[in-house]
């Protein structure tokens, strides 16, 4: 297992060395640089010269890049072209709220999903499971940005009953109103709910099917501890490594609900950096939500590994 | 150097472009909003938080009145400190902390008066401190002071302080239009003792409390501001884009949202909790065909291509109705327009007549264009259209948004063209020189040039509006300004909001929040 693990590991570096890289390459190819974009359109060519000279934007492109990723090496995700500050300091400042989200939305999901799914795999073809098969295939069909304006135009602009956006939103004002991450957090829920909950729900129903849980129902095993002890662990599996793919929704979903709901989180500073040609940053940035999304995969993968060691021949 | 470095302004006129298409054909929006908000005849009631949402720059924020640059720049620094003189809504100087100005004859030399005001610290103002301002506004190795361009006239050795409460300030060539120069982009008078821009020592009628560049500003009312101070106690100045600013002032949190689109207009028609503040024609939207090329060279071709223009139309697609159509000249309803020049009027007859004497039928010209401003791609392909009525053929090429406006100045005869609000002198210095380094027209004309000098240089305010008429009239009869429409500038309050002017951009009361209170 720990081989695996290291294994998984090397591999997400060599991904990560390949995503700086395309990175580096998406963004010299946008057109303008920090220069430009800076001295805005009436500025003369002398003086976004002497700009990309300052900013050290006149030095060959592959220089820029060694230098950047040997600091990354060292764990310096260098330096914001517009701020002069560490990269650090904005990933420090916009990370907290994204973590957050996405703790909250695993947080409901992950219950949820499981519940649904054993509730609807337990009965199959009852009126619960069409119910539950009927609404998760429905939303599934939704793109969370429309699900995300469909949400607000109704619940919040004409209904009142949650606040539209996060504009004005201070750390201390989420405890206050936790209404604020009702919709959020419902938007990139909803889909990865349906996805989970369809893979609870099929792994529930294939192991309800196999043999020895006939065997063992047979034999008079308690049907208690036959859900618990046999037939969740071997019914979770598939729902887990759904959890492990659902990552990049997860990822995704709470990147679109920053813009939808103007969170001031490592997507808006993403946003931003981009728009102002702030290469060493959007790299930093895309290289951590990037690390951040391999590593909730492996640890996914790690733990279906653990309730069913056999999957292990899946790598 | 222009005091058009507010980018964001233009997004903003292209978010009302954008949705032009969608509206085309909707006819103009709303009616019945435009003028002034507020109505009624209340007091003014003190108190309350103001929250006011502007397109963020993120890290690009600053609060550094001197090197400001987005419209969220300068809502801020205008609410921490006050400039010696700003801009009426027609772009013609107001006092602030000069209570009064003269010059000498030739206008070479300059006196402020200035007003007894307090800076957040508790000191007073002083002529130190306003040439320290310019000291620092000039300062060589500051590269983000935009003003530097603009007040480069100013002689800072010759410059000093007369008393307790004048300032003298000489300049290296005579200018009638000096104290209209103070109150453009980055030139806010700020305290001897400012050092540090975390730390503002302004004369606004806000201080400042916090302040996270893309996140959010926090000022509290400054009780002793010169000026009456501000209504409400607490000032929030906050980014968010087109999308957000329109659903928070909609669901309630929010008071006042800059930049709104004809799309948001239309929605904010049927919501009564939310009302536009238009103001009518503050920017310009123009085809530029370039007078130092074939075939522009001639003044009848160029006349010829500004009468096929079908203004009204282009007005009503382009900017979904939100505007005024244009007299090819720039600054519509602004100091020194001159109103009574006829507005030209399509008349295809005619402009056949002088393409058929220049030979011009049937010729295939192009127009280079891109997506730069929404609009610009629309207007070319629309005017293309328009130009195909008297046989002439047009056509609409494309090319990087990103470098377009540069691009522009070497590539093609024809092109898009757009200004944000101005004063006429700015305009006529920065696009219609000889050296004007943007002049998307090529129009290059030494006698223009000289009498530019001569307006500027004329101290006589009647003599000067007459001479300025004069060079406007040569650019509306020869130009190769096609400049069809002047777009609106909308923004939005919430209901409860009064005081709130309808104010073209880069003006006083454009984002001016001390007036404004809470009903």
């Amino acid at each position: 297992m720990r081989g695996y693990a290291l294994q998984r590991l090397a591999l997400g570096g060599v991904q990560l060395a390949l995503l700086t890289v395309l990175v580096f390459l998406l963004t010299s190819l946008l057109p303008g640089d920090a220069a430009d974009v800076r001295n805005d359109e009436d500025a003369t060519p002398e003086q976004v010269a002497a700009l990309r000279e300052q900013l050290g934007l006149d030095r060959p492109a592959l220089e820029r890049f060694t230098d950047w990723a040997g600091g990354v090496l060292t764990g310096d995700l260098g330096t914001s072209l517009v701020s002069g500050g560490p990269v650090l300091d904005v990933l420090a400042g916009s990370a907290g709220i994204t973590l957050l989200l996405a703790a909250v939305t695993l947080a409901v999901v992950v219950p949820l999903a499981v519940l649904l799914g054993i509730a609807s795999g337990l009965r199959e073809g009852g009126r619960l499971d069409r119910a539950v098969t009927s609404v998760t295939l429905a939303l599934n069909a939704v793109p969370d940005f429309v699900l995300a304006l469909l949400l607000v135009a109704g619940l919040s602009l004409r209904l009142g009953w949650l606040p539209a956006t996060w504009v004005g939103v201070g750390a201390a004002d989420l405890i206050a109103r936790p209404a604020l991450l009702v919709l959020p957090v419902g938007v990139v829920a909803a889909r990865m709910i349906c996805l989970l909950s369809r893979q609870v729900r099929a792994g529930m129903v294939t192991v309800l099917r196999a043999g020895y849980v006939t065997q063992a129902r047979r034999l008079g095993v308690p049907r208690r501890t036959l859900l618990l002890r046999h037939v969740l662990p071997n019914a979770a599996v598939p729902g887990i490594q759904e959890l492990a793919r659902v990552g990049d929704n997860l990822v995704g979903g709470v990147l679109i609900v920053e813009a939808v709901f103007a969170i001031p989180g490592v997507a808006t500073a993403l946003v931003d950096a981009v728009e102002a040609r702030d290469v060493p940053t959007v790299q930093g940035l895309a290289l951590v939500v990037a690390a951040a999304a391999l590593l909730f995969s492996l640890a996914a993968d790690l733990v279906s590994h653990r309730l069913v060691p056999r999957t292990e021949v899946l790598r | 150097m222009s005091i058009l470095r507010n980018r964001r302004d233009f997004l903003a006129l292209t978010g009302a472009a954008a949705g032009a298409l969608a509206l085309a054909g909707c006819g103009g929006g709303g009616s019945g909003d435009g003028g002034a908000a507020g109505g009624g005849k209340a007091e003014p009631r003190r108190g309350g938080r103001f929250r006011a949402l502007f397109t963020g720059g993120g890290e690009l924020e600053t609060i550094d009145p001197h090197a400001e640059a987005l419209a969220i720049d300068m809502a801020r620094t205008k609410a921490l400190f006050d400039r010696l003189v700003d801009l009426d809504a027609d772009m013609a100087p107001v006092p602030r902390l000069a209570a009064k100005w003269e010059s000498n004859a030739d206008a070479t030399v300059w006196r402020f008066t200035l007003r007894e005001a307090l800076f957040h610290d508790g000191k007073k103002l002083t002529p130190e401190d306003v040439l320290f301002s310019f000291g620092r506004i000039l300062d060589p190795k500051a590269t983000d002071h935009f003003a530097q361009g603009m007040l480069s006239v100013i002689d800072l050795k010759k410059s000093r302080g007369v008393g307790g409460n004048t300032v003298e300030i000489a300049l290296s060539r005579p200018s009638a239009e000096f104290p209209a120069l103070l109150g453009t982009l980055g030139t806010a008078v700020v305290s001897a003792r400012y050092r540090d821009p975390a730390r503002p020592v302004g004369t606004g009628a806000f201080r400042l409390k916090s302040f996270r560049a893309g996140r959010s500003f926090v000022a509290e009312r400054f009780d002793d501001h010169w000026d009456g101070g501000a209504y409400v106690d607490e000032l929030h100045i906050l980014s968010a884009d087109a999308d957000a600013r329109g659903n928070a002032l909609r669901g309630g949190q929010a008071e006042y949202g800059y930049e709104m689109t004809p799309t948001f207009a239309r929605t904010a028609a049927a919501d009564t909790s939310v009302r536009i503040v238009a103001a009518k024609g503050s920017t310009a939207h123009a085809i530029v065909m370039k007078c130092d090329q074939e075939p522009f060279d001639d003044p009848d071709v160029t006349l010829a291509f500004k009468l096929l223009a079908d203004r009204e139309k282009l007005v009503e697609v382009v900017l979904a109705g939100r505007g005024v159509v244009g007299n090819d000249m720039f600054g519509k309803g602004y100091q020194y327009y001159p109103e009574d020049i006829p507005q030209r009027k399509r008349d295809v007859a005619e402009a056949r007549a002088l393409l058929k004497k220049t030979g011009m039928l049937n010729r295939t010209l192009s127009i280079y264009t891109s997506s730069a401003a929404t609009g610009f791609v629309e207007a070319a392909t629309l005017f293309a259209e328009q130009a195909a009525d008297a046989g002439l053929r047009i056509k609409v090429t494309t090319g990087s948004s990103e470098t377009y406006f540069k691009d522009q100045l070497t590539k093609g005869v024809m092109g898009s063209h757009r200004s944000g609000a101005m004063s006429i002198p700015t305009y006529l210095n920065d696009r219609l020189l000889t050296t004007s380094a943007f002049n998307a027209s090529g129009w290059r004309r030494k006698d223009f040039d000289a009498a530019f000098a001569k307006a500027r240089a004329t101290t006589d305010e009647g003599e000067r509006t007459r001479l300025y008429g004069q060079l406007q009239r040569t650019v509306h009869d020869e130009g190769g300004l096609l400049m069809w429409g002047h777009p609106d500038w909308l923004n939005a309050v919430s209901s409860r909001v009064r005081g709130v002017e309808a104010a073209p951009p880069n003006t006083l009361d454009s984002a001016r929040f001390d007036k404004v209170w809470l009903a």
